[in-house]
This record gives C-alpha cells, structure tokens and sequence, in this order.
C-alpha cells in the first residue's frame, strides 16, 4: 500500500475500491474510535480542525470520487449511487460503527448515509451541512459565481491570517495552476450531484437517523445561512444547535478552537 | 462557397451604461428592467422580415441559432422561425445552428425538426451545438459534468429515430422511451444534413471526424483569430486517413458589414459594433467556464496556453478598441467596400478552408434599413465574387440538403457513408 506522509503527520493512502473505481486517496491520523470527514465542494482537505479531533480519534479524511479521476462519475448517476460508494469505501476501510462528520455538501451526504444506514453511524456531526432548501431563504449559488462574490459568501472576516492564506494561491505558477485546477475538479465532481440547486429529498429521509446529531454553524454563513440549522434540528429526532460567532461557512476555519472543543466534547 | 445569411436575433436597444449597472449580458440580466414584451414583439417580426428579405436576395441559406435569458441573441427555439421559413415559398436551405439537444426532451427535437424538413420540402440543415455554458449550465441547470453526456445520448436519439423503422424501444441514461416512433420522420433520407458548432475543443473535432459531419466555428473574433483553431480542427480531419480535405466539411461564422465606401463603411457601423462587443461579449466568466464544463484536461489545457493561474480571466474589449484595430488590423469584422469585403472574405474562406460561411449581417442594434442596405450590397456585389469559390477544385458539398436546389452545383447531395448513414 503506498502511503504518503504530510507535515502533521497524517498519512495519505489510496484505498482500491471495488467496481472499476479509482483508488481514494484517504487521509488519516490519530488512534482512538473512528472519525469520518466528508469535506464540501471545493476539493478534500485536511484542516487543522482534524489534528485536534485525532487527539482522541482515529480520523478518516476521503475525497469525494471524480474530482482526481472524472471517469468515477461515469459510475455515479445519483445521489443514492454515492451513498453505495461511501458504504463500500467504508468497507473496504474495515470501518464499523463511526461518528461521521460533514461539512457543506459533505453534510448533505453525510446526513444521507446517516439515513440510509441508521446503524452504522453513532454520532452525526453536521456543519453548516447542504440538503435542504427554504423557499424563503434559498441556499445560495457556489458553482456560477464570482471568486470575490463567493469569498463573501463563506468568510465572515476574508482578512483574517487563517482565512486570507487559504485564499492565497501558491507563488510558483506551476503550483497555483495545479491548485485552480484541483478545486474546480473538485467542485465539478460536487456539482454533479447537486447542481443547480442542493436539494435531493433529504427532508422525505432525516426522520430515519438515529444518531445523536450536533449542528455546527457558522453565524454569518452567507451560502448556507444558519436558519437551516434550525431546520435540520427541527427534522432529527435528537439533534441539538451550536451557531458559532464570527464564522461563516468555515466554522472550523475561522473559530477552530472553538469549534475544535465543541465536536469532541460530543463525540467523547 | 454557400453563404448562409444568419441571424443572431438580440436585443437592439440596451442601455448605454448596461456594463456599469450588470453583471452579464447572459444568464441574470433582469428581464422586468430590460427586456420590453412589446418591444420583442416588434424585434421578432423585423427578425423574420430580415431573413425573408436575405432569402429573396439569394443567400444560398438562411439561419439562425437557439439561446436562452439573454440580450445578445434569444432565439428561444429555432424550430419556431424555422417553422415560419418553411411556410414560405423557397428553395433556400434552412440552417438550424442549432438546437441545443441536452436542454430538450430529445423526441421534441426529433418531432419538430422532421415537421419542418417536411413543410419546407426538405430544406432543412440540422445543426446541432452542444450549447453554451451559460443556456446549458446557467440558464437550464444542467450540472456542468451532465452536459456532453446528454447532448452525446440526445444525438444517438434522435439520429435512431430518425433511421430506424418505428416504434422501437430506447434504453438511454436519461431518456427511456418503449416507443420511439415519430411522426413525421424526415424527408431527407437517410436523414437532414447534420451540422456542429464548437468553440475548439477537441471533443467536438472528433465527434464531427467519426461521424462524417461538418463543423463550424462559431467565433466572434474574425477570420485571422480563427486562423490556428480551425488548423486544429482540419489536423484532426487528416488524422483519420481516410477523410478528404472537402472544404465543405468545415463552416465560419463572421460579422460583415458593407458599405459604398471603405469610409462610409466606418461612418454607418462602428457604432453597432462597438455596441455588440461592449455589451453582447460581456459575459463573465463563471458563467462562461464553470468548473466542469470543460474536461479536466482542457482545463490544464487552457491554464498552460494562457500562463495564468486562473480561468477569471479579463476582458478582452477594451474601451481602447477602433475601427482600426477591430476592422483593419485583426478583421474581428469583415467591413468596407463591396471590393474591400469580398477581397478579405476570399483570403478568410481559403485560409479558413471552409464550405459555408455564416454571414452576420444584422449586427444587434442595427435597424432593418441598415441591414438592408448592407445585405443588399453583399449580395449584389461581394456574393457574386465569392461565390464561386471551390467551384473549380471540383468540390462537393455532401452536406446541404437535398431540398434547397437554389444554386445548386453539381453533385451537391447529402453524403451516404458505409452502411448508409450521413
């Protein structure tokens, strides 16, 4: 198995799926319970927030397929054919029982293995999560939109140190390319599941999740505003809010010790 | 060389200062403050009487194109100002460029587009686009990674519905019909001449090399831009081996305008001119490139050949644009003198080696004298000076349809390949 190893320590390790898939490049750090993260639109990550949950867990970070490999979408018609490919991922990961952590879109499918498989997960972390839709208060564009209407969008402080050097592109052009190219693969192989609009049905399913559900929010979440928070706690049977201040689609970004302690406060 | 005199169908009156008070020309442009019903009402008769005019002064074809939420063109279906040209008494070909197949129920298409080759007597050119971003990924809310698999899945379709006896079952990713079956099918047999549009890339290249169609490079920047993308284009037809170098396997469409005068020429358009660039061309571009609509490769592609890291990219039209630069320096516009024009379209139609050339005359915000008057000149002066170009290198065009004899050259007929589809 090829591995790779990166500056905190966590290990890259594509992972052979079943069903002429490309190998996930899972991420992964920490011993402890199991830990899965299902990163947003714009491409896997491995945040800062997920060296402070390995402290105590053994945390899983995968890419969501077609974003390396477009030809896995080829495979993947549906929401619900996702859903199957997370199922055998975490098979192949010899995962059990898991607490399952998504942020944006990875919320949504997080939200969606959570329903479809009421067993399999503990406890459900959602962040800021995508799936549903108020008329009153429309989940707003990320896909056609501006780099500046979009920075807006998910930062409540673009000018702050942690935001500003994610925002940042690479001084070597060879790197800053890669880097543009890697995110709109990432947010085309997103977008095949949810453009134009990020809603799938999630609602007809979340009555089936058992798991006890934290909600994580950003306060000034300017693509998925914090009304959905109530929303999705209004639709799980045991699901409690934590709106946090001075964040926007990143919580986990721009308030991660906050963030950081509240998530292992509850999957402790 | 046919000429195909074709209309983009915009809007004419745009506020002056649409780029300050706008995000785009296309997609978001608020219809309530700029798109007046009775306003279009007028645009769309003048739109018919323009190509009914070009048809009597013998413009080999007459066309138009599809797209949506815009002011810079929205023919919203073609397939209704076809139907209205196919009424009509004539023996001009009717170019569709064209339906843009993943934005329809691809058995629409099949329907409408066989009813029209009927009415007309079997005039009609089936152009097929993949569509623009903005109609397909903006305006229709295709996911962007959906598009080509549809238009890919529509064409095999309709092109079956249209071969095949009916009714037959069709067992698509996002079409499942147990009864194809249209009626009517065409009168062109096997089927109408099918027609593509790209913007160069390689995938629509290929698609026209394996299936034997034309291409056409529907550009706004002039025949000397076009210059190295349609090179890419006949390199791939050379590739295959076994696929001759007929200009008429290639199309280019670009904006003309012609006066008594190289000066007057000046004097009567480059205001429209700079009115279509300024404010049609301003489209931004997550609308025009979002992630997904290009493969990842020509992503790469693209970032390599321009040395930027990022597809945002600027503007091209600047406020610093004139006629010199436009019309003289770069032929963005072919304008001038009957002479001037028919000497620049000459050196366009052999450097670009192609068959068809999509005439814009009717530039946006021209009214319908002007359009006249240049559509006159053209065709009493230029056209004659053109027209027979390719005539003695023996070309045939393989690809016109077999109704539309107005200047027919010898063997013009669809083509009919192994196994006997065009």
């Amino acid at each position: 198995m090829n591995t790779e190893v990166t500056t905190g320590g966590e290990l890259t390790t594509p992972i052979e799926m079943p069903g002429e898939f490309s190998p996930n490049p899972v991420i992964s750090k920490g011993d402890g319970s199991p830990v899965v993260f299902l990163h947003g639109p714009f491409g896997q990550e491995w945040p800062g927030y997920l060296d402070d949950l390995a402290t105590d867990h053994r945390v899983y970070a995968p890419a969501h397929p077609g974003a390396e490999d477009p030809t896995d979408l080829t495979r993947l018609d549906h929401l619900w054919d996702l859903v199957l490919y997370y199922d055998e991922l975490f098979h192949c990961l010899e995962l059990g029982r898991i607490d399952l952590v998504g942020h944006s879109f990875g919320g949504m499918v997080a939200a969606e293995i959570a329903a479809t498989y009421p067993d399999r997960v503990r406890r459900l972390v959602l962040l800021d999560s995508m799936g549903l839709w108020l008329d009153e208060c429309p989940v707003e564009e990320h896909v056609t939109v501006s780099p500046d209407v979009l920075h807006q969008l998910l930062y409540a402080n673009p000018e702050a140190p942690e935001v500003a050097q994610r925002l940042t592109a690479p001084d070597d052009l060879a790197a800053a390319q890669a880097a543009m190219v890697r995110q709109f693969s990432a947010t085309a192989a997103t977008a095949h599941f949810t453009h134009p609009i990020p809603e799938r049905g999630l609602s007809t399913r979340l009555h089936r999740i058992r798991a006890e559900t934290l909600l994580l929010w950003g306060a000034q979440d300017g693509l998925v505003p914090p009304i959905y928070a109530t929303e999705f706690q209004r639709q799980i049977a045991d699901a409690q809010v934590a709106l946090i201040d001075n964040a926007g689609h990143y919580p986990y970004l721009e308030q991660r010790i906050d963030v950081s302690r509240r998530t292992r406060e509850f999957l402790a | 060389m046919k000429n195909i005199w074709f209309h983009m169908q915009g809007y004419r009156d745009l506020p002056d200062d649409f780029r300050d008070r706008y995000e785009s020309i296309w997609v978001n442009p608020p219809n309530d403050e700029l798109c007046d019903p009775a306003t279009v009402g007028k645009y769309l008769n003048w739109n018919l009487d323009e190509l009914e005019m070009a048809d009597d002064l013998g413009f080999d074809g007459i066309g138009t194109n599809e797209h949506h939420q815009n002011g810079y063109g929205f023919p919203v279906s073609p397939h209704m100002t076809a139907a209205v040209l196919a009424h009509r008494k004539s023996d001009a070909a009717i170019c569709l460029l064209g339906s843009t197949l993943p934005t329809y129920p691809p058995m629409r298409v099949a329907e409408e587009l066989a009813a029209i080759d009927c009415m007309s007597g079997g005039r009609l050119i089936a152009g097929w686009p993949v569509g623009s971003a903005m109609d397909t990924v903006g305006n229709f809310g295709i996911p962007p990674t959906q598009v080509r698999p549809r238009y890919y899945e529509a064409h095999d379709l309709i092109k079956a519905a249209w071969t095949k006896p009916g009714p037959f079952p069709f067992n698509g990713k996002y079409t499942k019909l147990r009864y194809v079956n249209p009626w009517p099918k065409p009168i062109q047999k096997p089927h109408p001449p099918i027609w593509l549009a790209g913007g160069g890339s390689l995938e629509t290249y290929h698609f026209a090399a394996r299936n034997n169609y034309t291409y056409n490079y529907l550009s706004f920047h002039g025949y000397h831009a076009a210059q190295a993308l349609m090179q890419g284009y006949w390199d791939v037809i050379e590739s295959y081996g076994d696929l001759d170098d007929n200009p008429y396997r290639a199309g280019f469409a670009q904006l003309i305008c012609v006066a008594d005068t190289d000066a007057e020429a000046e004097k009567l358009y480059w205001r429209h001119i700079r009115n279509f660039f300024d404010k049609s061309m301003y489209i931004p571009s997550h609308f025009a490139m979002p992630p997904g609509y290009l493969t990842r490769a020509s992503y790469e592609n693209m970032l390599k050949k321009t040395g930027s890291a990022t597809p945002f990219r600027a503007d091209r039209w600047g406020p610093d644009a004139t006629w010199g630069t436009t019309v003289e320096d770069h032929a963005v516009v072919v304008a001038g003198s009957p002479d001037t024009v028919a000497q620049r379209l000459t050196e366009a139609v052999r450097g670009l080696r192609i068959g068809h050339l999509i005439c814009i005359l009717q530039i946006q915000s021209m009214d319908p004298q002007l359009t006249e008057y240049s559509t006159r000149l053209f065709a009493e002066k230029v056209m004659p000076k053109i027209s027979h170009l390719w005539d003695d290198e023996g070309y045939v065009d393989h690809w016109w349809p077999s109704g539309a004899t107005r200047n027919a050259r010898r063997g013009d007929s669809p083509v009919v390949a192994a196994g006997g589809q065009a």
